[in-house]
């Protein structure tokens, strides 16, 4: 199949979305048409330099239907989301808009939300954020104002219905494919599909996992996905990640929120001698296994201030070959 | 109470009984509040139902109770106040990303509502952002009154429905189909009975 929607740019500036769209993004396109999708996460700079950003994207554009903007993850303070958002947009790149509600509250989120769709965003991914207290400025004053069900829910009343969760019209309503994140490899496990359904239910469209690493209890997440049908209501599409060495892998387990590695990968790390190499090559695999779940309809590649390592893993795993058909519709 | 909590969690299925009586009572007393007046009963029974709920669920009085909702776990409880559902940073054991003693108000929360009739179902239903002007006042009266409200009107539909569909009697026969709206205390007796 050719890849159409590759380098198409989206338009910025008002132009009414195609029937059976619900915004102009690239992924929703991709995805739409039943073809894998891949993204991936640029580490957001400490500087003001527009260069660093371009420079992150760039190994990122080459493989990716669309490029993650993080909000201050981890509670770690970087250049903004929605300052990069601008920047890629300009540049021709399709971001997704990650809007955290540690940080602001529903004033301020409503406003840039209307903000990003008029400088060109399509895509905004919305996340309840990690506790301020795991970040580099831990007396911050936690805001938490929406939870990201209630953030989904209150987007989707902006675009559907042209208003603001006040009541109030809004004139031009901003056109965004809607998603948010889930994360099946942590506890409560029973729970995590029922909670899936929610934000479905809240108007999620599209969703983009934390790490995995653990194959087998996503593929019981997964089965349980596809038992209530919510394959069939929303795009997942799975998060995977090289882990740069078996120390690395146990920091992060231990100190970043919602990361679960299981042990076997670390001793496998472990015994590697070109650590890098081995995570690599562990991603790639990771990737493979994932295609090839029932359900699945993309992969999120997140390597932590390593944009460069993102093509080889996308390219070497075959993810955009022929671009299997995920999903049926 | 953080043990009171998790007792009261355990017992979903109990409170969530006692609870629909508290509300019953509640909307039966609607004649008696609104006769004393909401605004007056307000206070005395907004600091009854902190001393109730404070002791069992660790409430914090966001004045807009959704306990049913949540397996009888408070969600303000959740240092992200979260209103629907756990966070992406769950620990191993079920404990909570921020709190690391205590166990996630969330995975708790899916434990008690399986535990519970309808609550098991209502769980499911996307909650609205805290409307933070509500803080302190009284959920139950809050609830109780809207109950009590709505009733009223279903009763004044019927009774106008009534008097519609026999406009003739009505004409010569008011009492027959009255259309007012009854006096209050012939509400109170009705309801006495
Ligand atoms: S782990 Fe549970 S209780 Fe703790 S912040 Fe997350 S959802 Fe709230």
């Amino acid at each position: 199949m050719s890849d159409t929607h590759r380098n198409e740019v989206e338009p910025i500036g008002y132009v009414p979305v195609p029937q059976g769209y619900v915004s102009h993004s690239r992924l929703e396109k991709v995805l739409r048409s039943g073809r894998f999708a891949v993204t991936a996460e640029l580490n957001p700079p400490d500087s003001a330099d527009p260069e660093d950003v371009f420079q992150a994207a760039q190994p990122l554009g080459e493989v990716a239907d669309a490029i993650n903007a993080t909000d201050a993850s981890g509670a770690n303070c970087h250049m903004s989301s929605i300052g990069i958002c601008a920047l890629l947009t300009r540049a021709g790149y399709s971001p997704v808009y990650q809007i955290s509600c540690r940080d602001r509250n529903r004033i301020a989120i409503q406003g840039d939300v209307l903000g990003a769709a008029a400088l060109g965003v399509s895509n905004v991914l919305c996340l309840t954020g990690d506790g301020v207290g795991v970040g580099d400025q831990p007396g911050a004053k936690p805001v938490f104002d929406f939870d990201s069900l209630t953030l989904l829910r209150t987007i989707r009343t902006m675009r559907d219905q042209g208003m603001f969760l006040s009541g109030r019209k809004i004139t031009r309503p901003p056109q965004l494919f809607l998603g948010a994140a889930e994360n099946p490899c942590i506890p409560p496990y029973d729970w995590r599909p029922d909670r899936l359904a929610k934000k479905v239910e809240a108007g999620a469209e599209y969703i983009q996992t934390n790490y995995i690493y653990d194959i087998p209890l996503f593929e019981k997440f997964m089965a349980r996905v596809r038992d209530a049908g919510l394959d069939k209501k929303v795009f997942i599409i799975a998060g995977v990640g090289p882990i740069a060495s078996a120390r690395a892998a146990r920091w992060m387990r231990s100190n970043v929120p919602g990361i679960h590695i299981p042990d076997q990968v670390i001793e496998r790390m472990e015994k590697a001698e070109k650590p890098a190499d081995e995570g690599k090559k562990i991603c790639i695999e990771l990737i493979q296994q994932i295609r090839d779940i029932a359900g699945v309809s993309g992969v999120h590649v997140m390597a932590y201030r390593r944009e460069h390592v993102v093509s080889e893993i996308i390219l070497e795993s075959g993810a955009l070959k022929g671009r299997k058909r995920a999903r049926s519709s | 109470m953080y043990r009171m909590r998790l007792f009261a969690i355990r017992h979903a299925r109990t409170f969530e009984w006692i609870y629909k009586c508290v509300e019953r009572g509640m909307v039966a007393m609607d004649p008696l509040f609104a006769k004393i007046g909401y605004n007056r009963v307000e206070r005395p029974i907004a600091l009854v139902e902190k001393g109730v709920k404070t002791l069992l669920f660790d409430c914090k009085m966001c004045g807009q109770c959704v306990l049913s909702s949540t397996g009888m776990s408070c969600p303000m409880n959740c240092p992200k106040q979260l209103r629907n559902g756990p966070c992406g940073g769950v620990r191993p054991g079920e404990f909570c990303e921020v709190k690391p003693d205590m166990k996630c108000v969330w995975a708790l929360a899916w434990n008690g509502a399986s535990r519970m009739r309808d609550g098991a179902d209502k769980i499911k239903e996307v909650l609205p952002p805290v409307e933070h002007t509500l803080k302190g006042s009284s959920s139950w009266l809050r609830v109780s009154r809207e109950i009590a409200a709505h009733e009223r009107e279903t009763r004044d539909a019927a009774r106008l429905a009534l008097a519609e569909a026999f406009p003739e009697a009505r004409e010569n026969e008011p009492s027959a189909a009255p259309l007012a709206a009854e006096p209050l205390n012939a509400i109170n007796r009705e309801l006495k009975k």
